[in-house]
């Protein structure tokens, strides 16, 4: 496989919390334009950590990291906002506005578009709730527009989740544990979803997952986190069975 | 069959000793400050008779005085409606700033909020006292009053719901690149709309009931009548607007039960 140029790149960044906790420890990878990564570990790790930097949802100590080939670490007010907006988030909880339609909660993926007013006043144009439809619809949930989030279920929500994200037009798209409190079959569903766009609109995916099977089954790369730092990185060709056991080793037995 | 091994709860939990202690603690505090501020409670049952003197004088209402009186409960409605409006859209911003999960600047927090309790420290009976002075006798007074006392008191109980509300929505639309002022607008507002009328509509129960007193410092209202009557000694007619502002408070408490079945 030709290696493209980095779409995110991580150099020897720290984070240390408030309390003395080390949440990342020099951490030093490239992720390339329209990869498919996914990140393991045990819970704790960092994994979530590693992906709120990208976005800077949460700060760093030391160290950069350069998006598209600019570092992000002094980006303020809109500057970031415009960072955000081309890089697409889905969560654990999905997040979603539980009163509102699924329209506005797509719609709302399309905020940073707008000036604050004209989102207040819900001012969107016609192109846009076309696209929230056309995103709708390739999560195949365009039916449920007017219907309320909450009267969804877990793995529609997720796939809301993820028009919302389509809306912004993302370049890349951070999953944290997207599947954690779905069952097995909607897990597929939603997975499927993110391999799709992955692949047709060359979205570059990075996943937090917890399960190494599903790692396996949909990643082009796999790396590994224990205890904040990076214990682990194999292009999936390069993946064995084992491999994988290192990681999920208690720090304690690590250490032993 | 072995009986499972129970820890052994020490003596004080087994006597309930702290439960007990601060029952104790609560009799002797009250007996106490009853004793200290000279409340007789012998007097109370001995001039309980007077008590019922009034209610026999009551007993008879004077029906054909509700045509006088319906005029002024409207105003009193109006003045109620107004001042919780007022209040309420007042209240808003000032809840948003107060809420911990919203603003974490503890300093403008810390200070928005010594504002509002400075508000609230404020009785109801002192401001219509001082805007009566400012403002003439008249509705007006009365509802500046109405106003500020509900933007104490609902700012409060505002901001102690936006500190319940899921942050999730709001980090989803900070991760979109929204700025502040759309994150509350679409993640915070949805999820506390309810509970807002459903204060909004309690502070207006109360507002009714509290005007009828304002009126008797000139603030408008039913009050005015309530105090003529009483001056008069025409408890008839003081019956008849007690029963009035009842139908209206049981009215209003009808409408917001209802609504909040409705909402949540």
């Amino acid at each position: 496989m030709e290696q493209t140029a980095p779409i995110i790149s991580f150099k020897g960044v720290n984070k240390v919390y408030s309390n003395g906790t080390v949440g990342l420890k020099d951490i030093s990878f490239d992720i390339s334009r329209g990869q498919f990564l996914v990140v393991v570990g045990l819970s704790g790790a960092g994994k979530s950590t590693l992906l709120r930097t990208i976005n800077r949802m949460h700060e760093i100590t030391s160290g950069e990291i350069t998006v598209e080939d600019e570092s992000i670490s002094d980006y303020k007010g809109k500057a970031l906002r415009l960072l955000r907006r081309k890089i697409g988030m889905i969560f654990q909880g999905f997040n979603l506005i539980n009163r509102s339609s699924v329209e506005k909660n797509v719609l709302s993926g399309r905020v940073s578009y707008y000036p604050t007013w004209k989102t207040i006043f819900g001012l969107f144009s016609k192109a846009d709730k076309e696209k929230a439809v056309h995103s709708l619809a390739r999560v195949n949930l365009a039916e449920k527009l007017y219907t309320r989030a909450d009267e969804l279920s877990g793995g529609q929500q997720q796939r809301v989740a993820i028009a919302r994200t389509l809306m912004q037009d993302p370049k890349i798209i951070l999953a944290d544990e997207p599947v954690a409190s779905l069952d097995p079959l909607t897990t597929k569903t939603v997975m499927d979803t993110l391999k799709r766009l992955n692949q047709e609109d060359g979205i570059t995916v990075i996943v937090n997952l917890h399960s190494v099977a599903l790692a396996r089954e949909y990643a082009d790369r796999i790396v590994g986190l224990r205890a904040g730092q990076l214990v682990y990185d194999q292009p999936i060709g390069n993946v064995a069975e084992g491999d994988l056991d290192q990681i999920y080793q208690t720090p304690e037995g690590a250490k032993a | 069959m072995s009986t499972p091994t129970i820890p052994r709860r020490s003596w004080a939990q087994r006597y309930h000793v702290k439960g007990i202690g601060w029952t104790v603690l609560m009799l002797v505090l009250l007996v106490a400050s009853a004793q200290m501020t000279g409340v007789n409670v012998g007097m109370f049952f001995s001039n309980l008779g007077q008590f019922t003197n009034l209610l026999v004088r009551m007993s008879n209402p004077a029906w054909d005085y509700t045509t006088v009186i319906i005029q002024p409960l409207l105003e009193t409605i109006q003045m109620a409606i107004l001042g919780t409006t007022i209040g309420a859209a007042f209240a808003i911003p000032f809840a948003v700033l107060s809420a911990s999960n919203l603003i974490h600047n503890r300093w403008l927090r810390g200070l928005t909020r010594l504002f509002l309790d400075l508000v609230r420290t404020l009785p109801d009976l002192l401001l219509a006292a001082i805007f009566v002075a400012i403002f003439g006798i008249g509705s007006t007074a009365g509802v500046v009053t109405l106003a500020i006392f509900s933007f104490g008191m609902v700012s409060k109980l505002f901001y102690e719901v936006i500190e319940t509300i899921d942050m999730g929505p709001l980090e989803a639309l900070e991760s979109v690149g929204a700025t502040k002022i759309t994150i509350i607008w679409y993640a915070v507002l949805p999820q506390i709309l309810n509970q807002f009328i459903s204060y909004f509509l309690y502070t207006l129960e109360i507002n009714v009931r509290a005007s009828t007193v304002l009126g008797y410092l000139g603030a408008g209202g039913i009050g005015v009548f309530l105090q003529r009557s009483l001056n008069e000694f025409n408890y008839n007619q003081t019956a008849v607007i007690i029963l009035a502002t009842l139908v209206v408070v049981l009215v209003i408490d009808g409408v917001s039960n209802h609504l909040r079945r409705v909402l949540l």
